[in-house]
């Protein structure tokens, strides 16, 4: 699977979600198929990306948020998990892209090559839901699932270690940073979704 | 002025477990309550923390209030990260911890919360200062300022209670009108009350 394929398949329900990627390829990619006011890329601090998740979700109940994480930035942060395990928000699907790479930086292998599990990692840690998948139709279920059931999902969605050319975007940074603060700002209660919708 | 969005704290704080009131340390809870209440008044609504000796009588009332949210870390960094998250989403937050749980955050410090312009207000217990009996802790307490003063992150010491209140508001006050963090050194004069 690839991994802009994968975003590609599941951009449509993302219109009116927070989202929240890490740096990288997923940042480039999710820019290339189109930028919105809702999506934020966090172009550094690995492994807080899902710790930006957790204060947006625990802080806006009524919105739903979708961190786009890796196997290189979560690696960082594994003790995130038990803190997102610990407050569980029911309006967090957390994904993680695996490549088995430290991708953007030539492609060192990451320790999910040598076995390590991501999901079950999570599972252990306490996140309610999990899922490791490795096509695209199983990954677009699991998370069309994750956005239905309304509880803490994290899904480990194996891709190819692919990417784009480059990885800088016409995007500056704090472009990106006040107008997602805007956006949050303005996304009315009455006007947000819930969780369930698609 | 943020506007600061609901938050179910009861239903984060509610049975996530109780520390064990029946040890007492001879922290200051009057330096405590007057901490905690000047950063209830100026808005805060989300403390993360990661416990140490000094902190348990603010944990217990972030603990304590209905309307706070307390959010238990692994480690100090993944604070910048809710806190960012929060402050994005228009809640006001602080950070609890000790000056080790600050260095070991530097990193999420300077490229999420520098890096994105984002407010921080930092409550750092200063250990290793004069007075230290922990040989562990005396090795931090030399490098927190200069550390500080490395990032550039203002900073001002809480050492008598007098100064607490408008000590913290002019702190937050900069934090927000700066898009920086800030921090706040917590001292042994303020929060240690054992007579040395």
């Amino acid at each position: 699977m690839l991994r802009l394929d994968a975003l590609n398949a599941v951009y449509d329900r993302l219109e009116h979600r927070v989202v929240i990627t890490i740096m990288g390829a997923v940042a480039a990619e999710l820019q290339a198929i189109g930028h919105r006011p809702n999506f934020f890329y966090l172009q550094h601090a690995m492994g807080l990306a899902s710790s930006m998740g957790l204060g947006v979700a625990l802080t806006r109940p009524e919105l739903s948020v979708v961190v786009f994480d890796g196997d290189g930035s979560i690696l960082m942060n594994l003790g995130g998990l038990t803190t997102l395990a610990r407050y569980r928000p029911r309006n967090l699907v957390h994904v993680v892209f695996d490549n088995e790479s430290l991708l953007s930086v030539g492609g060192f292998p990451t320790a999910t090559s040598t076995g390590s599990d991501i999901a079950g990692m999570a599972k252990a840690a306490g996140i309610p839901r999990t899922a490791t998948v490795t096509s695209l139709e199983d990954f677009v279920a699991a998370f069309d699932a994750a956005l239905a059931a309304q509880e803490l999902t994290t899904i480990v969605a194996k891709v190819d270690a692919k990417g784009p050319a480059g990885f800088v975007t016409d995007l500056a940074l704090l472009e990106n940073r006040f107008e997602f603060q805007r956006w949050l700002r303005n996304a009315a209660a009455a006007a947000a979704p819930s969780h369930s919708q698609s | 002025m943020l506007e600061t969005t609901r938050l179910d704290a009861a239903r984060l704080t509610a049975s996530f477990g109780v520390p064990d009131r029946n040890h007492p340390v001879p922290v200051s809870v009057d330096s405590s309550r007057l901490i905690y209440n000047a950063l209830k008044e100026s808005g805060v609504r989300l403390m993360s923390a990661l416990p140490e000796t000094w902190l348990v009588h603010l944990i217990r009332m972030a603990e304590d209030d209905p309307e706070m949210a307390l959010v238990r870390l692994a480690k100090e960094e993944e604070g910048v990260g809710i806190s960012a998250g929060a402050h994005l989403a228009g809640t006001r937050s602080a950070m609890l911890m000790q000056n080790h749980g600050f260095l070991a955050a530097v990193n999420g410090i300077v490229s999420c919360a520098q890096l994105y312009r984002i407010p921080l207000v930092m409550l750092i217990s200063h250990r290793g200062e004069f007075g230290e009996r922990d040989p562990w802790q005396t090795e931090g307490g030399g490098v927190t300022e200069h550390v500080l003063q490395a990032l550039r992150i203002p900073f001002a010491y809480l050492d008598e209670p007098s100064h607490v209140a408008h000590r913290i508001r002019k702190a937050q006050t900069l934090a927000y009108s700066a898009n920086k963090p800030v921090a706040l050194l917590l001292c042994r004069d303020l929060m240690w009350e054992e007579a040395t």
